[in-house]
């Protein structure tokens, strides 16, 4: 594992991420881990307790994560939502699309890239929960 | 007998292994055994070779010609566009395929 | 048709030099074949059987003479002077070299075209009827409907690295000339109480497990359409199968859902959606629809043609069909010649159909899913002056929708996943029913061939379908019988052991003599052998 790319600027949350049901199980943990295959919904009643969710992306072409990410912004979730496992540098642009603020990628990942694919794209045609102006709203006001 | 195939990285030609380097003809292609893999892993990581891989063929008096004919069709060109074919003046080049 | 504004233009420039870098990324080893693979699929590049082959987007089949031409340059300057069009209404080229592929989507993007997500595990080239703003059935044009997807599906973040590809289709018309029913999500546009709205129907598909779609909603109105659209994609995003490449379309999770359980839960996730402001304003629909509306039709143009040329005569009876504009007409260019390889045309007959278009159909075109290309309006005392010009290119065969006017996929020669060839065949059958008077005694025959199970050739849904597979290292070809990819959407059933190539031709030829030989008045084909059924066909070919 590789050094932590974060977007934040409140402190690196010390605590280690428990497994869902474990968190589901346990009432003082503030930091959790999703499987791609596990239901992010199941947190949505426990969202002000967590400082820290993680969600796993076992390969890179496995795209349930960005779902899941989603679903925890639309609800309201403001914690540091991190992307880890096999996350390449051409994906983060999307994952920051989708919510994710916080990067723990299986190998390295060139930062002068990540920061060029980051600025690229001017505009979004799509809304999402990064709440960019989508190109349809700059069109209508 | 296997062959070794791939494509050129920048090209998209076919290509196949000689011994010493990459060829487009399938006639350069040589007897790799049973042990490539290293051989396959040090080429592609070269970037010499895209996604190579072996294919069973036998030696005939052309030259190797690949088992399959997915792979003799990958080897000459379009059985259907002789003229874009390697061998666009040689009649008999798709019963080769064939 | 739509015209970029300075978002979309910069949108594609964007992409463009995205993938450029991408592209040198690669070639210096910084990204392995692995991991540019997605990156490149996305931008339409496959590795295929003999070198690179790009997809470029023609959404839903409509583009301009100018656009034509640019795809005419790309095949002499970069290909070998010539391209395929698919059954999703793109075109391929398959001579491409990676380094040339950021130049080859430059220039496409100078006439707003791309090649995005025309490949890969994302929302591809969204589909429409041919006929789309001519034809007299439709309720409205499908078409801006299908940009406001399009533009939503680009680049979406969430749902760029699906179980699998994902397409779409949107008609306007009860009858279904985009085999709509056979996508993963398949859209009617239908009025309710005044108001038009899109009738969904999810989890359609070819492939090894053909499904048609059921109707999972009768009605969404504009201003839902996104949220509702993101809702389908979303349970599908999560709950796609994604242990099986096989069995990781939608139609997959809806057929074991069951389509409730599947309409349920996009409901569930509909109703969230909806409030998070998604939906463009129905401002946004309306904007997009000003770039449908009519070209400027003359008032009081003439509905008389002179058919007394023979060849003429027969070409404007079986490809031209009415136009909702009096004097006007629809005419489909056959890309079936005798003989020839279905769907592909030179560089030379794209520079024309591209000149004809500028000439004698407001500047449209139309590429069909048949393969085919549509001049969606033409004015009749035109109509002469334009068929003798095809004529003289090889590009007025009069076969629309007859036995030679057939559907092939690449197949064996061009294609790495294929099993058999396919074009051969095609041509072969094209060579024995070339007797046109034979061919419009058989009528409407739609006949589609497939070189695997992937089903690109739509073999499942022929009147006649062949589908080639590899029996002991030799291609082998299956006949099915009774296929429809039109509103009476029904798959085709094999008749029993394969063929050979020949064989399969001479167990075709029987099944048109069973045919005649069974026909009722003026039953079609298909509408013969839904009445006789399969046994009767099954003894002739077999004994």
């Amino acid at each position: 594992m590789v050094e932590a790319i974060r977007f934040r600027e409140d402190d690196v949350h010390e605590e280690p991420a428990v497994s869902l049901d474990a968190f589901l199980d346990q009432s003082n943990a503030t930091a959790v881990r999703i499987e791609a295959g596990e239901d992010a919904r199941r947190l949505l009643p426990m969202l002000d307790r967590l400082a820290l969710i993680e969600v796993d992306f076992p390969a890179f072409g496995d795209g349930r994560g960005y779902s899941a990410a989603q679903i925890l912004r639309e609800s309201g979730y403001v914690g540091e939502l991190r992307a880890s496992g096999d996350v390449l540098v051409d994906q983060i642009a999307y994952m920051r699309r989708c919510g994710f603020d916080s990067f723990a990628p299986d190998a390295p990942i060139d930062p002068k890239v990540m920061e060029k694919s980051l600025s690229l794209y001017d505009d979004v045609y799509q809304g999402t929960t990064d709440n960019r102006a989508p190109i349809w709203k700059l069109r209508h006001g | 007998m296997k062959i070794l195939t791939g494509n050129d990285l920048k090209t998209g030609d076919v290509t196949w292994w000689t011994g010493s380097d990459w060829s487009r003809h399938v006639e350069d292609a040589v007897d790799v055994g049973d042990n490539f893999e290293a051989l396959l892993h040090e080429e592609e990581a070269a970037r010499r070779v895209n996604v190579p891989y072996a294919i069973a063929a036998e030696m005939t008096d052309d030259g190797p010609r690949p088992a399959h004919i997915k792979d003799r069709v990958r080897a000459l060109g379009p059985t259907v566009r002789p003229d874009l074919t390697l061998k666009p003046a040689d009649p008999e080049a798709g019963n080769w395929v064939i | 048709m739509y015209q970029y504004d300075k978002y979309d233009q910069q949108m594609v420039d964007t992409r463009v030099a995205e993938f450029r870098d991408q592209v040198e990324r690669r070639i210096a080893g910084e990204l392995t074949e692995d991991q540019f693979k997605p990156l490149r699929l996305m931008n339409g590049l496959y590795l295929q059987l003999h070198a690179y082959m790009l997809r470029v987007a023609v959404p839903y089949g409509t583009l301009s003479g100018k656009q034509m031409k640019m795809l005419g340059h790309i095949a002499r300057k970069y290909d070998r002077d010539y391209g395929h069009f698919t059954t999703r209404q793109n075109i391929q080229y398959n001579w491409i070299k990676l380094e040339d592929a950021p130049d080859i989507l430059a220039d496409l993007a100078s006439v707003e075209m791309h090649a995005i997500q025309t490949s890969g595990n994302c929302i591809r080239n969204i589909s429409s009827d041919q006929y789309a703003g001519a034809a007299a059935d439709e309720i409205a044009d499908p078409r801006p409907w299908a940009e406001i997807l399009r533009q939503w599906s680009s680049f979406h973040p969430e749902f760029s690295y699906l179980p699998r590809k994902f397409k779409f289709a949107v008609i306007a018309s009860d009858e279904d000339r985009a085999a709509m029913r056979l996508h993963d999500i398949g859209i009617q546009l239908v009025h309710k109480d005044g108001e038009l709205g899109a009738k969904f129907f999810v989890g359609g598909g070819m492939g090894r497990t053909p499904m048609i779609a059921p109707e999972i909603r009768d009605f969404v109105p504009a201003n839902e359409l996104i949220s509702y659209t993101e809702a389908c994609l979303r349970v599908y995003n999560r709950y796609g199968r994604r242990d099986n490449k096989y069995k990781a379309r939608i139609k997959i999770l809806v057929h074991e859902l069951g389509k409730e359980e599947y309409t349920r839960q996009v409901e569930e996730e509909f109703a969230h959606m909806k409030t998070l402001g998604i939906d463009p304003p129905v401002e946004e629909l309306a904007r997009i629809t000003e770039f449908f509306v009519d070209p400027a039709f003359e008032a009081g143009a003439s509905d008389n043609l002179d058919l007394s040329d023979p060849d003429f005569k027969l070409w404007v009876e079986q490809n031209t069909v009415a136009h909702k504009k009096n004097g006007y007409t629809i005419a489909t260019i056959s890309l079936k010649p005798r003989g020839g390889i279905p769907g592909d045309a030179s560089s030379a007959q794209i520079d024309l159909m591209a000149d004809l278009a500028e000439q004698y159909s407001f500047d449209e075109l139309r590429v069909t899913h048949s393969q085919n290309i549509v001049l969606p309006h033409v004015k009749k005392s035109d109509l002469y002056a334009l068929w003798q010009k095809l004529d003289e290119a090889g590009l007025a065969p009069a076969n629309l929708d007859l036995i030679t006017d057939s559907i092939a996929c690449p197949g064996l020669d061009y294609c790495s996943l294929a099993n058999a060839r396919s074009i051969p065949l095609a041509q072969k059958i094209s060579e024995r029913f070339a007797d046109l008077g034979r061919q419009r005694e058989l009528g409407e025959l739609k006949l589609k061939i497939s070189g695997c199970i992937n089903a690109c050739g739509h073999h499942h849904a022929g009147h006649i379908g062949i589908l080639g597979v590899d029996r002991k290292g030799t291609e082998n070809y299956q006949l099915l019988l009774g296929g429809s990819a039109a509103e009476d959407t029904s798959l085709a059933k094999i008749t029993g052991p394969g063929f050979s190539e020949d064989g399969v031709i001479d167990a075709i030829e029987t099944v048109t003599n069973v045919y005649l030989e069974e026909r009722k008045d003026d039953e079609r084909f298909i509408d013969t052998y839904r009445r006789v059924g399969m046994e009767r066909f099954k003894e002739a070919i077999y004994g």
